[in-house]
């Protein structure tokens, strides 16, 4: 049982709780994550971890829902427990100096974002975010990625803050006008795809991370899978984190669908 | 074996001879073999319930009386953990069926999980003197589960003594059959056990892998107690390599590790279509159904229920998951096997109870490939006829396509039961640990320790792919080993 210590709503559909996991908060790297069950007779999902207090030996993690276990984890209080969680998991963000880094999340991808664009400022990289989402509201962490970037820009569908457009068009903008040395990128599945496409056409290296569906997470039951350069690779062990431009994403997209 | 010493029913006690003189080898061996009795198979693909129901107390005497009490059993040669098998059956002869599981206790620390799931007519029952003399061997399995059984639900079951603890702090990674042997092992030794579990509950493959109606989770819950009870400490959502580095390990002052982390990864084919919606090792699938609960109700966990369900391979977890899809509504369940029934790995018993269930058996074919609807769900398989051609290296006749004979069958769930290979995250997380080239810790065949003195491993971990009891048979003696080396 790992308590919820604190609470707080990015939006209407995403909470950021603070959790007790002491061994977790003290071995966690950026790029980890963790399995969550809400309850007795709940689903195993995996949520990245986006960022930890050793001292407090608490977690943080960004949840949206969207379905059943989700709504279950946001609907939560401070006070309750998560009955299971279970990690650090996969291999970690390999951080280390290489230049201009554009670190570009979605929606909630801007979570697990968090830790890298940290690791990528303090190994001594030029960080330029691009947060972006489909409306004003559901931009997240604004305010806890700036200290870590030298520049942060804004991209909503609908214009409602920052630039008018999708991510793409923000990486493109960067790449368009410095030499960018790699970029990082966490959100939806196809938004991935897209920015992956675009800086392929630009020829700069590209590193995604994936959530797909899992249950145990430790490399036991392959739901995982996905194909990276032509080879099956789990996600739970050989990933989270993959080359963007050896992902498959249109499978990807088609096996997040298998219990819809 | 010697089978007079440290056992609570040596040979030479006055009433093994007694019984030993009741009755004439003629008589017993006149006795026919005891049949198990099971669940009608139109019943039970309606539902979890055990198939096999256990012997009837009478049932087990006339069964234990059959037994020879040979001066040389090699029964216990056969046996992983040597279990002092003629000890354990005389005293059922003798209607003590406690002192009967007293017997087991001593050296096997999950009787009534492996009066289940052993394959003893590969291992004691194979050795037994009946064989010579053209009869059926005793039915040692099902009288080990009978004990067993009767210990466990006569409620006062038999705790063995265990000495004073000498403090010395042991780490069990893992709660599968090997560690959960090990810890049992080390605690009656006097050590501070702590198994430490990757998933939310602790059984390991015991849990997430063997049915409900092979296997009951209530029978592994009686024997995981019975360890909580008699010392041994259990750590959920913990993984070792992970949660706890190595090095945190000794920080928390553990002495010995024994490494029972089993053989994670699911082996696929590497065939066209085998990413596609539907298509799923047999570890999801199980571990969707027994460990999640999924298609039970009240359970959040899904699971794709087939109407045409093939499970590819023909070794026990096949058979587990076959006789699963059944009970899931499959109204076709096919096992697709390359090789002839003769090869197949599964024991008799699975094969047979999954016939008698419907399900169909597609031996000496292969997949070639699978294919899927607009949307990516499989809807196909095709399959490749195969032959049998010469012996490979192996002795075995390896098969070979039959050329042209190739054919499509409808499906709608694939649960491929391929084989796996060892989990790579213990290995992986400490530097220097010796691994072999398939991924498996390398150990002293004799001791089990591994390159890193401290650190012991056993079962699929080592093996790359055993059975429950060569898993437990690795915890013990690499708990002996152990335990000399930290005497020293």
């Amino acid at each position: 049982m790992n308590k919820i210590v604190e609470k707080e709503h990015f939006s209407q559909n995403v909470v950021k709780l603070v959790v007790e996991a002491p061994a977790i908060a003290r071995s966690r790297r950026p790029g980890h994550f963790v399995i969550v069950r809400a309850c007795e007779h709940g689903e195993r999902i995996p949520l990245t971890i986006a960022d930890a207090d050793i001292s407090k030996g608490t977690i943080t993690l960004v949840v949206q829902s969207v379905g059943e276990s989700s709504r279950k984890i946001c609907a939560l209080e401070v006070g309750d427990s998560l009955t299971d969680v279970v990690g650090p998991l996969g291999q970690a963000t390999h951080i280390e100096k290489v230049g201009t880094v554009v670190c570009c999340g979605g929606g909630v991808g801007v979570a697990p974002l968090l830790p890298i664009i940290k690791g990528m400022k303090e190994a001594g990289n030029r960080v330029v975010t691009v947060l972006a989402a489909r409306t004003k509201d559901l931009i997240i962490l604004e305010d806890q990625v700036t200290p870590y970037s030298d520049e942060v820009i804004v991209m909503t569908d609908d214009g409602s803050y920052g630039t008018k457009g999708l991510v793409t068009a923000g990486v493109e903008s960067v790449i368009r006008r410095e030499h960018v040395d790699l970029v990082v990128t966490i959100g939806p599945a196809v938004m991935m795809k897209f920015v992956s496409l675009l800086t392929k056409k630009y020829d700069v290296p590209t590193m995604c991370s994936l959530n797909t569906i899992m249950v145990d997470g430790t490399g036991m039951c392959g739901a995982c899978r996905v194909t990276v350069d032509g080879k099956t690779k789990f996600v739970c062990i050989d990933g989270p984190e993959f080359d963007a431009h050896k992902v498959d994403f249109d499978e990807m997209m088609m096996r997040l669908r298998s219990y819809n | 074996m010697d089978n007079n010493r440290n056992t609570s029913a040596p040979r030479d006690a006055a009433w093994r001879e007694e019984l030993r003189k009741s009755m004439s080898a003629k008589e017993r061996g006149a006795i026919p073999r005891v049949k198990m009795p099971e669940l009608d198979a139109a019943y039970r693909v309606t539902c979890n319930e055990e198939v096999n129901q256990g012997l009837p107390a009478e049932a087990a005497v006339v069964e234990a009386s059959r037994c020879l009490d040979c001066p040389d059993p090699q029964c216990v040669t056969g046996c992983p953990v040597n279990i002092n098998i003629p000890g354990f059956i005389k005293n059922i002869q003798r209607g003590e069926f406690h002192q009967a599981a007293v017997v087991l206790k001593e050296t096997s620390a999950l009787p009534a999980v492996c009066g289940r799931v052993c394959p003893q007519e590969k291992q004691c029952e194979s050795k037994c003197i009946y064989h010579k003399m053209k009869k059926e061997p005793v039915a040692i399995g099902y009288l080990e589960r009978f004990a067993a059984d009767f210990d466990r639900l006569s409620g006062q079951s038999a705790l063995p003594g265990i000495p004073a603890s000498n403090g010395i702090k042991i780490a069990v990674v893992g709660s599968g059959p090997a560690g959960l042997s090990f810890a049992g092992d080390m605690v009656k030794r006097g050590y501070d056990v702590t198994v430490f579990e990757a998933l939310h509950e602790i059984g390991g493959v015991l849990k997430y892998g063997i049915p409900e109606f092979r296997l009951p989770n209530a029978v592994v819950d009686v024997e995981i107690d019975a360890l909580a009870s008699l010392g041994v400490k259990f750590v959920k959502d913990c993984i070792v390599g992970k949660t706890y580095s190595y090095g945190d390990l000794h920080q928390m002052g553990f002495k010995g590790i024994f490494v029972g982390s089993g053989a994670g990864l699911p082996r696929f084919m590497g065939i066209p279509g085998e990413n596609f919606i539907g298509v799923m090792s047999c570890n999801e699938y199980l571990t969707r159904i027994n460990l999640m609960g999924a298609g039970h109700e009240g359970y959040d966990t899904p699971v794709l229920r087939g109407r045409n369900v093939a499970v590819i391979g023909g070794g026990n977890t096949a058979m587990d998951a076959v006789r699963t899809a059944r009970r899931m509504g499959a109204l076709r369940a096919m096992v697709v096997y390359r090789r002839s029934e003769a090869e197949m790995p599964a024991r008799a018993e699975e094969v047979k109870h999954a016939k008698e269930e419907g399900v169909e058996f597609l031996t000496l074919h292969n997949p070639l490939e699978y294919m899927a609807d607009e949307k990516g769900h499989v809807t196909t398989m095709r399959l490749q006829r195969m032959e049998l051609g010469e012996p490979d290296a192996s002795g075995r006749r390896s098969p070979v396509p039959v050329e042209g004979a190739v054919e499509d069958v409808p499906v709608d769930l694939v649960i491929v039961s391929v084989g796996v290979s060892p989990n790579p995250l213990i290995p992986d997380s400490i530097d220097s640990l010796e691994v072999s080239r398939r991924g498996t810790i390398v150990v002293d065949e004799a001791t089990m320790r591994s390159s890193l003195p401290d650190i012991y491993a056993g079962g699929d971990i080592v093996r790359g792919g055993a059975t429950v009891i060569l898993a437990m048979g690795d915890g013990r003696h690499a708990a002996a080993s152990m335990d000399a080396a930290l005497k020293g």
